[in-house]
Formats: structure tokens, C-alpha cells, sequence
């Protein structure tokens, strides 16, 4: 059903900290690895050996650089679907395949009944919607819908493949529905922030912008003045073994 | 935006489909048209040639066009499953008013009602086509105020200029043609200030897309994977500023100029002409559309 | 319409083991997740100690590894020329018969004839021990060009190094400083690290000419010139000095700071360090006003001024030398600004830094120990700055000295092994420098080598020459070309093997290295000299070459027999406690792998090779009296072989189980490792984990466990006394003295306070027309040569540019992918341009291993690895020509590290088209399959 359901009060996502995202791919590929078997298997890989290897990815991490000379910085930044609370991506899909879970806010595609038209894929902004041109369906990040809920992991496991495996800790997962929630407050301390707002799509997911460098309380730069009777200060130092 | 054929062929046939089947049915029961039913069913005939030919080609693209019949489901929030519904509803009146026309002699009583519930059908299949594009906020050359009402003008300039060429075979008056001239004229001027308005931006760039623009200018350093992707290859088709420039002039030579010109004196060709000039002008609005997918892969949009 | 029916708790798998990683050699824990007998999930063990949880990118990718359509099926036996890739397929039995066959004439005859060299493998303390059985001196493993000297320049000055074997101190540091990191071999403990030091709001300060990964994660970036980071650091070094912000107390009690240096010019004793009547090292006693034994408890010793000893002789505190060399001018940071292309604000700035958090800032942890002097210490004094650095120091010629002086800066910090600074990962500290020395001279056909080939040289008389001055071994390892290259020189066997000098081999017995490609320095000539034949027998100069791989490598074809390896799932693997152990600040720990999944094809484990080698050899260790199999498999061998009594491979569960780190060997050992998920870790008491040089309970109970020979204090040498032993040998002291070509260079580079001086390749007069250095870095999602074969890796980079600085482009008129030409002294490589900011201005790089050769690896001919990718090591030589054209290994020339990063070029535009240079597409071998080009993987449902 692509009718929105009336936000609920969970909405699951995450939060990524590009203070310390060391732009590894580490997320990336672990997701591929567990959702290549997973809900929404396989993530086909097109020619796999030859010329041009390209396949179906719930996220990718992207390398930009900012500002100019001494003072630019490198930022990574990993991209994978927003889980929106305004998906048109949901909306503009004419068979329900594409849709928001009313009890989490999980935007998922149903591969049964997904036509492949394509235009949940024009419709996302974020470009997280990814087409399986094998299957003719539309795939995306899952959240780890099949991991988050698992019974047979141990609690602590049952979190994002992304989340679990950044070596960075720089990925965190829970309800940013709930204004106590640890990611919450993170978010609130951190000054996190959505993409693209004035798009109205209100995404989930938040992003945690790089800390200002923390420059040390800079002690008064030492004048370089000459040396004078540099030996002599230690000529009669006291100092025992 | 990559300018998938089976699409551009299919909104420009249909539009020009649904345009002859709207003046086909607004006009003929007025007497305006003439009035042989011969007319009627060759005109209604490829009136729905011309929809069917698109619907067909739009389905070529699918990537399981055996369920497309799921597509009629979810009218509700979707402008695709309306436009869905929407044709398919168009199909009942727009076959049963020829025949009816062909039976009674004459487009009136009940053909009259149906003359007109087509032309409805079809204005209001249009309107579902142009805001499939009018409401996808990533693409701002799409997300337009002018976008609805050009597929809506389009569709009857060119639906006209194709009626009028087939009623020309009848010695039909050249009103039609003549009012379709005013058409093409006003179709021009909505394309020119469409031209106009998307040119000026708003432009978005990385830092944008990535919320950082406080860190200075953004620029990508490394996508994220070497070949392009899908997303890539489905929104990152790329056209030369010169390029457009010229196939814009060409545009609107062969859709409107020539047309203009011809309409009064030779419809049929102008008529060609005309939907030549629109798979130009189509082909464009895909490929000078840019989505905000691109951003991240370091362009502007 | 209703949403779909989910399952939400799929069963993930119906099996699940532990074992260790091994897609890089960071060594961490996995857990991997079987289904229906295939892979269907790994993940980072969360209780094991390097990785507590995570898995980087490579590790996540396993899956595509060990399914690789590049994996060998068989042994195979060359039928064509070599190089031209034609194999037969052979019985493991015919191969083993060959090797045996080879082989067993180089024992019989001269076993130095036979090369055994090894590369990225973890099991050094095996391999090495097989070529001391075999009894050639001619082993060694890749250390001799990946980092020696940092693993030198530590070990004879702390007692332990950066590389793998210490860490900082993430818990508790404030001030890091990282010199030369991109990846290192602790990937992800570096990772979590630095996010735990951001998180407290420490600060992070990245010294690298280019700012991706760790250096973009730094809160300050210093694209320093490639090469120059010595003078940076001589210069804060004179900074702290002339500020007088140094810790006394930690020199005088844990370093050789007060030792008494001998002032006698042109004397055979100049420059040594005096000691008394039983050797030990001398230091002038304030209370007294007389030399006495330096480590004695509460003696007041002089740090300044110059002493005559009993005998009459001169004598100055090593410190007094250190004061008057780094307080001179030329270490001031104007005078060091514009080489180092540092701000000499920003230098002065950073030390007082330093300065402050050092000790305005340290932290005192309420801990009480005891010393090695009997003094107890009712705190652990803490100087929190910690410092790191790998290859952009290491891979220059003045690599050795240059680490030097950053291990001098920690010490006059007292920033080592102390809170909040750089601490030792168990199990070092070792005694300074660890007591073998390396073993040559005494090889004699059919018998063992009296000791382990690779050592640690103390002066001239522990060189491996023979007595006419030849060099014993084939890399010219331990010569006056490099006498303290304590890895060996790999990058040099096959071009010494070729040129039959020092004299000619029989058999190059290699291990997982791609030594004709992305290993060697210049790999075009690397194929040629495998190749070349000698006119006179017309056989190949290099008779034999034995490779195990386990994938199609650019090396394979160019071998005469391929022993083929398994995949690091299918088989058992010893990350060793005599090797390089996964142990920590923390405690001693070690690991292995077990076996996950049984081959699929005709390979086995290397390990069980090299052991079933050993008893077809007969050699001592591996055959009973009787003949028969000592060890039937390489668990045997783990689990019950005794370097030395009581020490073993494994560490965790000796004897009756409850042994640790010495003990009788246990049987069910490996039973135990298996049972605690593939590894074994000790606690250290927290009175230990801190001052283990000089820690008196540490020490005892390391020695306890055979970590270190005897519990003496482990004294932190400034002063390096034996390269003073090699200097006076070039001034004409002594029976080993080295020939007149090497003298002037000895003397130079062998001082024993650090000092700077350029690259050799920075050392020339024609500098101008090479303005650019060029170097590379490790991607974090590539492991050299591996990760192409991947089918999910090699989406992330296919190819790879060559990235230079924005402004550096546009004033030669260059743009972002522009096709240009890297040229140096030694040869030209085409490639693509892509433009950055954070790169030094006069620095190139590019990610090192991507480029592939064409058929390589089973990829399609057309693939871009070998069409747009490219290597940097074709415009690298492994020789390099001094002003009087004498030929020198391009390498450090105190340790033969090979100097990757000297590499000096020019850059020119270049016609697009494909990258050179360009070589012919290898021939897929007998029986490997074509890769599929749609991967649907899908261990659920599977094909
Ligand atoms: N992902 C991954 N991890 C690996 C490996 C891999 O291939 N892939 N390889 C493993 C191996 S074998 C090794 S030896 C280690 C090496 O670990 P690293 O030392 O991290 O490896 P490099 O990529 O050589 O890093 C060299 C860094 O020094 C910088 N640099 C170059 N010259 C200079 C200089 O003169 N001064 C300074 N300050 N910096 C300089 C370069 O920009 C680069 O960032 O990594 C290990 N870990
Ligand atoms: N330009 C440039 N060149 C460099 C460097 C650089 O920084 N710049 N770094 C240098 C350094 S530090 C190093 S350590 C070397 C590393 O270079 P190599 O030692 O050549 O490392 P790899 O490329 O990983 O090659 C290892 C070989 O082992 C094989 N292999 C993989 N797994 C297994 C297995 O399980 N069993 C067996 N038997 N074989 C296996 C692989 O197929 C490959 O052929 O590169 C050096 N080369
Ligand atoms: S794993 Fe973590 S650090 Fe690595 S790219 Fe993803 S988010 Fe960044
Ligand atoms: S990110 Fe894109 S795919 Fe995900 S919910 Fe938002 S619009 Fe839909
Ligand atoms: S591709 Fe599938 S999910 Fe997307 S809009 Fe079309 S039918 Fe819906
Ligand atoms: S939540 Fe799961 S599916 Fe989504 S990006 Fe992370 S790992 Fe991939
Ligand atoms: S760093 Fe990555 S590849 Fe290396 S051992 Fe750890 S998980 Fe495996
Ligand atoms: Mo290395």
C-alpha cells in the first residue's frame, strides 16, 4: 500500500558521524555480504571479472574534499537509504510494491510484486533505491530488517551489518522516534542533521557533521630566542637514579 | 535523465493520441467536424492507434511487464496508476463513440455524451502523464509549474494537428487547423519560458547534497565505485550545453515554425512534422534533466 | 493491497565457526556462518582482542576471496618457456618427488643454493625453521622491503617498535601524533582507536604529505615534503631542548642518557660507551665525584660535562652529546621550515604543545609498582603524548636514522610505555637489541644451520661474510652494503640470483609473494631475469623456481612448479608467539586457524607441504631415527614442537592445560584454542601494564613465561652504541673492517645519536629535473595484489590515478584527468590524472597494487586493473648510481630497507589511450575454469 501510514511512533534509522568516518568501505561491503543472503537476496554483480564490474550496493561510501589549500579537509560519506518519513519513492510506486512500514517506518520493496517500472528510483533524491536489472525489481537497503528483529542472533547482534561492522564506530542504529533514545541525544548534542530538507521528504537517517579541529588550548607560541648558557642549567642538576 | 525511447515514444504518441480523441469528441458532436462516420471511425481509429502504440512501448521498459496490470492499483497516491486508470477508462467511451456515430449516422443523442465523456477521459489521462514528471521533486527541471500544462497543451496542439490533417481527407473546414495554429503558438511560448525559467536554477551542488556547504566549496574526490552504476546510468546522462542549444532550435523549427506555416495550407505534413518536432522536444526534456542523485557523484543540478 | 508477509528471524546459518582473518595481516577474529556447506556470513568476533567486534571492508569480503575463479585447482609443472604461462596439471606426489628431488641435490651439495624467501605469510617462526634445518643461511621473509626499519630503529633503541608491535596508548592519550600511516597492519585497532581519542576530544596531529583516511580524521594536517620528517622532528627535538621541557628523572632512570661516552678521536675505543671490569655501561656519580656501574640504585649521576675516568680517558653523558648536536642552529626550525615545508611557527607551536600536554597535562594513574632499581612508586606518572609512524618513515633511505629520532623524541618526552604515550604490545619489550645474532657462517651440505638465519648484528664480527669479505648470502643481507638488515633483503635475491652474484643459486623457493609484480622494485626487469637463460649451459641463470601461491598471480607463470595453496578458510594457520603474535598492551595473546570448509580442488595447506618436504628431505626436527613423519600434519606441529624447552608455537594451554606462555607441550592444545574461538589472551595485573622496560614484576613474570631471557632492566638506548662498533671499523679498527668503497659511507650514516640527512634519490646534483617525489598508499579496501580477484572489491577501485595538487597541476597547464606520463631516472608509466587539495605541492601518489597485468588474477584481458589501472614500481629501481657511478641497492644503508618512497619524477602530458607500459595477457592455466560475468550469491537459495 503506497498511502503513507499515519507516522507511527518508532522510526528506525541511523545515525553516521562524519567526524569519524574513515571512509573504509567497511560498511559497504559488509552490507553487501549479509543482504547478498538476505531479505532481499541476491545483490547480482554484473560483469564480475571484466570490464566494467558493477553491481547492486544498499550503500556506498562516497570521498569528497572541502574548502581549498592548507585548510581543506577530506570527508567520506556513506550513502544508503534514508528511510524517509515522506517517501515519494512509496508514493509514486503505481503497484504498492514500494512502501513504509506503519509499525517502524521501514521503507521496503516487496520483489513479488514489483513491476520495475523504476520511478520510486526518479523519485528518491538520495539515489537509494537500486534497480536489479537481472531480477527486472527494485532493491534498497533494508535496514536489516532480517537481522534488527532476529531471534536467532543474540540480542547484541541484532543491529545493522553496517552498524555492527564500522571499525570506526562512526554508524549508530535505534528509534529517532524517541526523543530519549541514545541516538536522539546524540543527534541533539552532536547538532545531526538531514539531508536535502527542503525537499519535504523528512529523512530519517541523520548525519553528525565533522567537528570543528579541536585546536589545542594553544599555549603562547615560545619566542625563538638564541640560546644562552644552555649547559649550565644542567650542569648542577639534582637528579637521581 | 536518460532518454529512454520506449518513454518518449510513448508520452508523444499517446499525447497526440489523446489530443485527437479530445477534439474528436468535443467537436463533432458540435458539428464542427464532418460529419461521415467514416471520419469519425478512420479518426477514432488512429486516435487509439496512436494510445495503444504508447501504452505498449511505455510497458517495453518494465522490468516485469507480465504484472503491469498491478499498476492500476494504487490510483489512490500514484500518478502512474492513475494515468493507469485513467487511459484504460478513456478506452470505453473513446471505442464505443465511433461505433455508436457509425450506427445512428450522426455523433449526436448518446454518441453526443460519449463525444464528450472522451474528451474529458483524455484531458484527464494528460493531466495524469504531466504530473508523473510535475511532481518528482529530485528533478527540478521536471518538478515545474509549466510541465503539467505543456504535456496538456502539447497533447491537444498536436492531437489537433492530426485531426485536422485526417479531416482535411473530408473537406473539413480549416477552423481546426486554424485554431490549432493559435495552439501551436501558445505551446511555443510555454516552451520557450519553460526553456527560459530552468536555465536560470537553482542550481544544487556536493556540498548541497551532503549538507556541508559551511566547510567551503565541495567537490568529489572519489565515487564510490569506479564504473558507473544503475543510478548513474539511469539519472547521470549528461548533454553538451551546444548540443541542447541546437537540438532546442530544432525543436522548434519542426514542432511549431514549420507547422504554423504548413497547417493552414497542408495539415497532414505539418501534422508529421509536428510530432517529429516532439520526440525532439521530448528527447530534451529527458536529457537536459538533471536529478539530485548526480550531486553526489560531484555535479551540479 | 497488504504488505508483504516477512520473515523477520530467518535462520542465519546452520553452522558457525571461529577463526582468524586473514584478507590483510591485522589478524582478527572472525565468526563465520556456514549454510548448506556454503558461506553465508563473516563477522568480527566480538570478544577477540584486536578486532573486539568489527571487520573492515577486505574482511567482509571473504566470501568473494575464497570463491575466487582465480584460485589454483592443482599442482602444476611448467611444459613451455617460462614466463609464457604453459602448465601441465600434475599429481601432488609427482610434485613433491620434483621439489624432493631439486632440493635434496642443494643439501646434498651447497644448501646455500637454495633461496627460500617468503612474503605476506604469518608463519615466519616455521618457515624460518625449515630453512635452518635445510641449513641454508639464505631465508628470509618480506620484512627486508616492507618496514625494517622501523623494526630496527625500535629494537635497538626501546626494545620494541611501531609496525605491529606497539600501539598508543587510545585509552588515555592526549596528543597523537601519526608520521606516515595510511593503513598499517593494525587496520582496524587504528580505526577504533582513533575514534575513541576523537571522542575525548584529544588531539590528533597527521604528518603525511597526503590527507585521506587516518590524516583526513586528524584535527591538524602537516603535508610535509616526503623524506624531510626527520628534521621536523630534530627540530621539535630543539625546540623541547632549548625550552629545557624534557623529562630528566625518566633519562636518567630508564635510558642510556647518563652513560659515559668515551672521548678519545681516532682511538679504537672513540665514541664506545665506557664500562667497567664485567662490560657494564659507566656513568658519573655526582655524590661521589667518580664513574661507576650506570645502573646503580640512587647514584647521582652527571648528565653534562665532560669526566676523566680511572684509566685517564675523557669521557662526556651521552646526554651532553645529545644537547650540543640538537641545540645547534641548523635544528632550529627556520632553518628546517622550507625543507620539511612546515611553517617554523608551526613547528615552534606544535612542540610547545607537546610540551604542555606533557607536562602541564600527565596523567598520574593511582598505581602503585616497583622498578627495576627496587624503587616503588606509589603512581603511574604518565607523559599522554603518543606517537605512531610506518612506511612514509621506513620507506626511505633514511628510514633507520629518521625512526631514530622519533623514538629519541618519546624518550626525552618519557613517552615510553608510560600512560597516555606509545605502549609495547606483548611480547615485547625485549632486551636492546634482542640477543641472537644472525646465524651464516657454518653451512654444510646435509646438516642444520648452528642458528636461525635472520639476527640481530652487535658489530662487525656479527656480519655474514665469508672470510675472504664475500657476502654469505644471496640478498647480500648482513654486508657492509647493509649490515643491520635484520629482515633481509628480499627485493634483492632475484637480481643477485640472476647476476649470479655473490654466486650463482639453484633453486628461488618463493611463498606467497608476487615477486613479478607488484613486490618487486622495477618487476619488468624482475620477468626478464626469471626468464634470461645463461649462453654457456643454456639453461636459465636461475635453474629452478618453486612458487606456492593459492590464486593466478602475475608470479605463477613464471615459476618451473606451483605448489597451490588453500584459501585462509580451509586451513590450519599459527599466529605464533615466536613470530609476530596478536598480543597487546594488555598482555601476551596469540591465535590460529582452524579449518572452516574442505577444499574443493587438489591444493593443500603450504604448512603441511613444507612439513612433508622436510621428512621426504629427511631433515633433522622432522623425521623420527626410524625415518618415519615426526609431525603426520601442521596441527602436530603446533600443537607439539619445542623451539626451546617449554616454548612452543602457541602460548595458551601448555602442559596439563593450565601453563602459560612456557610449559610442556599439551596434545589437545589446539582442542583448548578452538574451544576459546581461535585464540588464547593473558591479562597483565595492572601493576604491569605499564614501564615494562622497567617494570620489576612485568619483567619477572614475563621471563616467567619466556618472553624475555632474564628479568634485567630493559634500558632505552639514545645512544646507539653498536652502529658506533660499525663506524670505527671504517676508520680502520678491528678485524672486520669494511672495503674502501664502503668506508666513507659507514662513517656517515652509522652515527649513533639520530641525525637527518636527504633521500639518497633527493641526493643528486640534476634535482631539478625530477621536481616531483611520487609515493603510494594503501587503500583500506585493498590488500596489494589480493584484492582485485574480488569480486566486490574491485568495484570500489578497478583502476587507479595518479593524484596530484590542484595548484601543481595548473601551473603545468594540467587538468583533472589528463593522460600524462610519470617519468624517473629508470624508466616512464602512462596514466590518468585526478587533481586534489590535500596532497603536498610537490608530491604525487597513487594507491600502490591496483594495477594489474593483463589474464592476471582470471580477469577478463580487457579488464581495467590491467588497461587503465597502473604500478608505480615500473619507474622504481632496485639499484641506484652515486655521483661516481658506483652501483648501490636502492635502500636505507644501515638496514637494506628497500626506499619505495625516495622515488624522485616529472610529469608530462601524454596522448590518451590505455596505461603502459603494457605486457602480454597472461594464459589462463589447465584447469581453471572462465569467470562468470553475473554473480548472483546467494547462500540461501543457492545455484
Ligand atoms: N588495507 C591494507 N592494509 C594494509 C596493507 C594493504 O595492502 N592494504 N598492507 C600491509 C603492509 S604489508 C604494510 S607494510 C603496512 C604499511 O602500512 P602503511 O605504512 O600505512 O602503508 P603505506 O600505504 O605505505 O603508508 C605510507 C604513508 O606514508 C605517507 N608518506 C609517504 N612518504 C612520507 C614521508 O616521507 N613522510 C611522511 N610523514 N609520510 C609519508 C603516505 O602518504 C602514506 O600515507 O600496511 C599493511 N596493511
Ligand atoms: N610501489 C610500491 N610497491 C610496494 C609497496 C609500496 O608501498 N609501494 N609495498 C611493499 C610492501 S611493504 C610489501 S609487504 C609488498 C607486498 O607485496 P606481496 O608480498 O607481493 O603481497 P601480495 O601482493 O599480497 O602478494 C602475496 C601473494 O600471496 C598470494 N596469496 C594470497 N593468499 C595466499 C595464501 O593463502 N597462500 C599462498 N600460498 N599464497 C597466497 C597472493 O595471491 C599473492 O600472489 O609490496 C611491496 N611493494
Ligand atoms: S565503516 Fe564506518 S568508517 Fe568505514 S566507511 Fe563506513 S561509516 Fe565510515
Ligand atoms: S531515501 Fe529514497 S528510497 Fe529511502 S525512503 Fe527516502 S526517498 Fe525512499
Ligand atoms: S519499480 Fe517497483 S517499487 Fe519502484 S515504483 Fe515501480 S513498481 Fe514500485
Ligand atoms: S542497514 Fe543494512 S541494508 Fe541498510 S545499509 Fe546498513 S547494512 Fe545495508
Ligand atoms: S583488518 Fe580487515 S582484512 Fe585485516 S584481518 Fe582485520 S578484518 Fe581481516
Ligand atoms: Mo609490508
Amino acid at each position: 500500500m503506497t498511502a503513507i501510514p499515519s507516522p507511527g511512533a518508532k522510526k528506525l534509522g541511523l545515525v553516521i558521524d562524519l567526524d569519524t568516518c574513515v571512509g573504509c568501505h567497511a560498511c559497504a561491503v559488509n552490507c553487501k555480504e549479509w543482504n547478498t543472503s538476505g531479505h532481499s537476496a541476491p545483490l547480482p554483480d554484473f560483469d564480475a571479472y571484466q570490464a566494467k564490474p558493477q553491481g547492486v550496493w544498499f550503500n556506498r561510501v562516497h570521498s569528497y574534499e572541502a574548502g581549498e589549500g592548507r585548510d581543506s579537509r577530506t570527508v567520506y560519506f556513506p550513502r544508503s537509504c534514508l528511510h524517509c518519513e515522506e517517501p515519494a519513492c512509496v508514493t509514486v510506486c503505481p503497484t504498492g510494491a514500494s512502501y513504509k512500514r506503519a509499525e517502524d517506518g521501514i521503507v521496503l520493496v516487496n520483489a513479488d510484486t514489483c513491476i520495475g517500472c523504476k520511478l520510486c528510483s526518479w523519485a528518491c533524491p538520495y539515489g537509494a533505491r537500486e534497480f536489479d536489472e537481472d531480477a527486472g525489481v527494485m532493491k534498497k537497503c533494508t535496514l536489516c530488517i532480517d537481522r534488527i528483529y532476529n531471534t536467532n542472533l543474540p540480542e547484541q547482534d541484532r543491529v545493522p551489518a553496517c552498524v555492527s561492522t564500522c571499525p570506526a564506530q562512526a554508524r549508530h542504529f535505534g528509534d529517532l522516534g524517541d526523543p530519549d533514545s541514545a541516538v536522539s541525544r546524540l543527534v541533539a548534542e552532536r547538532g545531526g542533521y538531514g539531508l536535502m530538507p527542503e525537499l519535504g521528504y523528512k529523512p530519517v537517517n541523520r548525519y553528525l557533521p565533522p567537528r570543528a579541529r579541536a585546536h589545542h588550548a594553544t599555549p603562547v607560541e615560545t619566542p625563538a630566542e638564541p640560546i644562552t648558557n644552555s649547559f649550565l642549567r644542567w650542569i648542577d642538576r639534582a637528579l637521581s637514579r | 535523465m536518460h532518454p529512454a525511447l520506449s518513454v518518449i515514444l510513448f508520452t508523444t504518441a499517446s499525447g497526440a493520441g489523446y489530443g485527437m480523441l479530445f477534439w474528436l469528441g468535443l467537436l463533432a458532436p458540435l458539428g464542427l467536424l464532418p460529419m461521415e462516420a467514416s471520419f469519425g471511425l478512420t479518426a477514432s481509429v488512429l486516435g487509439l492507434a496512436l494510445i495503444t502504440f504508447g501504452l505498449l512501448s511505455s510497458t517495453a521498459h518494465l522490468g516485469h511487464p507480465e504484472r503491469a496490470w498491478r499498476a492500476i492499483t494504487q490510483w489512490r497516491t500514484s500518478w502512474l496508476s492513475r494515468e493507469g486508470v485513467a487511459s484504460l477508462i478513456t478506452y470505453i467511451p473513446a471505442v464505443l463513440f465511433p461505433l455508436l456515430w457509425l450506427m445512428d449516422g450522426a455523433p449526436d443523442g448518446v454518441a453526443e455524451l460519449l463525444g464528450f465523456l472522451t474528451a474529458a477521459m483524455a484531458v484527464v489521462t494528460v493531466i495524469c502523464t504531466g504530473m508523473i514528471y510535475a511532481s518528482l521533486k529530485p528533478i527540478r527541471q521536471w518538478y515545474h509549474p509549466l510541465v503539467m500544462p505543456f504535456y496538456l497543451l502539447a497533447s491537444v496542439f498536436s492531437g489537433g494537428a492530426c485531426l485536422a490533417g485526417v479531416a482535411m481527407f473530408w473537406h473539413a473546414s480549416p477552423m481546426l487547423a486554424y485554431a490549432t495554429v493559435v495552439l501551436a503558438a501558445i505551446t511555443l511560448v510555454a516552451k520557450l519560458a519553460y526553456w527560459r525559467s530552468i536555465d536560470r536554477g537553482p542550481v544544487r551542488g556536493p556540498g548541497d547534497a551532503i549538507g556541508l556547504t559551511e566547510l567551503g566549496t565541495v567537490r568529489m574526490l572519489d565515487p564510490p565505485n569506479t564504473e558507473d552504476n544503475y543510478l548513474m546510468r539511469e539519472m547521470g546522462y549528461r548533454i553538451a550545453r551546444k548540443h541542447a542549444a541546437r537540438l532546442r532550435v530544432i525543436a522548434v523549427a519542426l514542432a511549431f515554425v514549420v507547422p504554423i506555416v504548413l497547417l493552414p495550407f497542408i495539415p497532414p505534413v505539418a501534422a508529421v512534422v509536428a510530432l517529429v518536432g516532439l520526440l525532439v522536444e521530448r528527447w530534451l526534456f529527458f536529457a537536459e534533466a538533471t536529478h539530485t542523485v548526480t550531486l553526489y557523484y560531484g555535479r551540479t543540478a | 493491497m497488504t504488505e508483504e508477509v516477512i520473515n523477520l528471524s530467518p535462520t542465519v546459518a546452520d553452522e558457525v565457526k571461529y577463526t582468524t582473518c586473514y584478507m590483510c595481516a591485522c589478524r582478527c577474529g572472525i565468526k563465520v556462518h556456514l549454510k548448506d556447506g556454503r558461506l553465508r556470513y563473516i563477522e568480527g568476533n566480538r570478544n577477540h582482542p584486536v578486532n573486539k567486534g568489527v571487520l573492515c571492508g577486505k574482511g567482509s569480503a571473504g566470501i568473494m576471496q575464497h570463491y575466487s575463479p582465480a584460485r589454483l585447482q592443482k599442482p602444476l609443472l611448467r611444459v613451455g618457456e617460462r614466463g609464457a604461462g604453459e602448465f601441465k596439471e600434475i599429481e601432488w606426489e609427482e610434485a613433491l618427488g620434483l621439489a624432493t628431488e631439486w632440493l635434496g641435490n642443494v643439501r646434498a651439495t651447497d644448501p646455500k643454493r637454495l633461496a627460500f624467501f617468503t612474503g605476506r605469510d604469518q608463519s615466519q617462526s616455521f618457515t624460518g625453521w625449515w630453512a635452518k634445518q635445510f641449513g641454508t643461511p639464505n631465508f628470509a621473509a618480506h620484512g627486508g622491503f616492507c618496514s625494517v626499519n622501523m623494526a630496527a630503529a625500535g629494537l635497538y633503541s626501546i626494545g620494541g617498535s611501531f609496525w605491529e608491535f606497539g600501539e598508543p596508548d587510545w585509552d588515555n592519550t592526549k596528543y597523537l601524533l601519526m608520521f606516515g600511516v595510511a593503513e598499517d597492519h593494525d587496520s582496524n585497532p587504528i580505526k577504533t582507536g582513533l575514534a575513541k581519542i576523537k571522542a575525548r576530544g584529544a588531539k590528533s596531529v597527521s604528518i603525511n604529505p597526503v590527507q585521506t583516511g587516518y590524516a583526513a580524521l586528524s584535527d591538524e594536517f602537516l603535508a610535509i615534503r616526503p623524506g624531510t620528517d626527520g628534521l621536523f622532528v630534530l627540530a621539535l627535538v630543539h625546540e623541547l631542548l632549548r625550552t629545557d621541557q624534557i623529562d630528566l628523572d625518566f633519562l636518567v632512570r630508564y635510558t642510556n642518557a647518563t652513560a659515559l661516552v668515551i672521548n678519545n678521536p681516532g682511538g679504537a675505543d672513540d665514541a664506545l660507551i665506557a664500562r667497567d671490569a664485567d662490560g657494564k655501561p659507566l656513568a658519573w656519580d655526582r655524590a661521589t665525584n667518580a664513574p661507576m656501574d650506570a645502573t646503580t640504585p640512587g647514584m647521582q649521576p652527571a648528565i653534562v660535562g665532560e669526566y676523566t675516568l680511572g684509566d685517564g680517558r675523557k669521557a662526556r653523558p651521552v646526554f651532553h652529546l645529545l644537547a650540543e648536536r640538537y641545540l645547534d642552529g641548523k635544528y632550529a626550525p627556520d632553518a628546517v621550515a622550507e625543507r620539511c615545508d612546515i611553517p617554523s611557527s608551526t613547528i615552534r607551536r606544535v612542540a610547545a604543545e607537546i610540551a604542555d600536554v606533557a607536562f602541564n597535562q600527565a596523567i598520574e594513574l593511582d598505581q602503585p609498582w616497583t622498578d627495576t632499581s627496587g624503587r616503588s612508586h606509589a603512581k603511574m606518572i604518565g607523559r599522554p603524548v603518543a606517537l605512531h609512524a610506518m612506511r612514509g618513515i621506513s620507506a626511505h633511505s633514511n628510514g633507520f636514522q629518521t625512526c631514530r629520532a622519533l623514538h629519541l623524541l618519546q624518550m626525552l618526552l618519557g613517552a615510553v610505555d608510560t600512560p597516555g604515550a606509545w605502549r609495547y604490545k606483548s611480547p615485547y619489550p625485549k632486551p636492546i637489541p634482542p640477543a641472537a645474532a644472525p646465524v651464516g657462517k657454518g653451512y654444510k651440505p646435509n646438516s642444520i644451520l648452528p642458528g636461525m638465519a635472520l639476527g640481530f648484528p652487535q658489530g662487525p664480527q656479527d656480519l655474514l661474510l665469508e672470510d675472504d669479505g664475500t657476502p654469505i648470502r644471496i640478498d647480500k643481507a648482513f654486508t657492509w652494503d647493509a649490515p643491520m638488515s635484520v629482515h633481509g633483503m628480499m627485493h634483492m635475491v632475484i637480481a643477485n640470483a640472476w647476476a649470479g652474484d655473490p654466486y650463482k643459486i639453484d633453486t628461488l623457493f618463493m611463498y606467497m609473494s608476487n615477486m613479478a609484480w607488484n613486490s618487486s622494485m622495477n618487476p619488468g626487469d624482475s620477468m626478464r631475469m626469471l626468464t634470461d637463460k645463461d649462453p654457456a649451459s643454456g639453461g636459465y641463470r636461475i635453474p629452478h623456481v618453486i612458487y606456492s601461491d593459492a590464486f593466478f598471480s602475475e608470479t605463477v607463470p613464471y615459476a618451473d612448479l606451483i605448489l597451490p595453496d588453500t584459501t585462509y578458510l580451509e586451513r590450519w594457520d599459527c599466529i605464533s608467539m615466536l613470530d609476530r603474535p596478536i598480543g597487546g598492551a594488555h598482555g601476551p595473546a596469540d591465535a590460529i586457524r582452524q579449518p572452516v570448509l574442505k577444499p574443493d580442488r587438489d591444493v593443500r595447506p603450504f604448512q603441511d607441504v613444507l612439513l612433508d618436504l622436510g621428512v621426504r628431505l629427511k631433515l633433522p626436527g622432522f623425521v623420527k631415527d626410524d625415518g618415519s613423519a615426526l609431525y603426520h600434519s601442521y596441527p602436530d606441529y603446533i600443537a607439539n614442537h619445542e623451539r626451546s624447552p617449554g616454548i612452543g608455537p602457541l602460548g595458551g594451554w601448555r602442559g596439563n592445560g593450565t601453563a602459560m606462555g612456557k610449559g610442556p607441550a599439551n596434545p589437545d592444545q589446539l582442542a583448548r584454542y578452538v574451544e576459546n574461538q581461535c585464540f588464547w589472551q593473558h591479562h597483565l595485573p595492572p601493576e604491569q601494564l605499564y614501564f615494562k622496560h622497567s617494570n620489576a614484576a612485568y619483567l619477572r613474570d614475563a621471563h616467567a613465561m619466556g618472553l624475555v631471557p632474564n628479568t634485567n632492566q630493559i634500558v632505552l638506548q639514545l645512544y646507539c652504541e653498536p652502529l658506533q662498533r660499525f663506524r670505527l671499523a671504517a676508520e680502520g679498527h678491528g678485524a672486520v673492517q669494511p672495503p674502501e668503497t664502503h668506508r666513507s659511507r659507514i662513517r656517515t650514516y652509522f652515527d649513533p645519536l639520530p641525525f637527518w640527512y636527504p633521500p639518497s634519490a633527493d641526493d643528486v646534483p640534476e634535482l631539478a629535473a625530477w621536481p616531483l617525489h611520487a609515493v603510494t598508499q594503501r587503500p583500506s579496501i585493498m590488500y596489494h595484489s589480493w584484492g582485485s580477484q574480488n569480486a566486490w572489491l574491485r568495484q570500489i577501485y578497478d583502476r587507479n590515478h595518479l593524484y596530484m595538487n590542484r595548484r601543481t597541476a595548473a601551473a603545468m597547464g594540467l587538468t583533472d584527468d589528463d593522460t600524462v606520463w610519470v617519468i624517473s631516472r629508470t624508466g616512464r608509466v602512462k596514466c590518468q590524472l585526478r587533481l586534489m587539495e590535500g596532497v603536498n605541492p610537490d608530491t604525487v601518489w597513487t594507491w600502490n597494487a591496483i594495477g594489474k597485468r593483463s589474464g592476471a588474477w582470471n580477469l577478463s584481458a580487457d579488464a581495467p586493473e590491467s588497461r587503465d589501472g597502473f604500478l608505480l614500481n615500473h619507474v622504481i629501481s632496485e639499484f641506484r648510481t652515486d655521483d661516481d657511478g658506483a652501483q648501490w641497492s636502492n635502500s636505507d644503508p644501515i638496514t637494506g630497507q628497500a626506499a619505495w618512497y625516495d622515488l624522485r619524477v616529472r610529469v608530462e602530458k601524454a596522448d590518451a589511450g590505455a596505461t603502459e607500459p603494457q605486457f602480454s595477457p597472461l594464459k589462463r592455466p589447465p584447469g581453471m575454469k572462465p569467470p562468470a560475468d553475473l554473480l548472483r550469491f546467494n547462500a540461501r537459495e543457492h545455484a
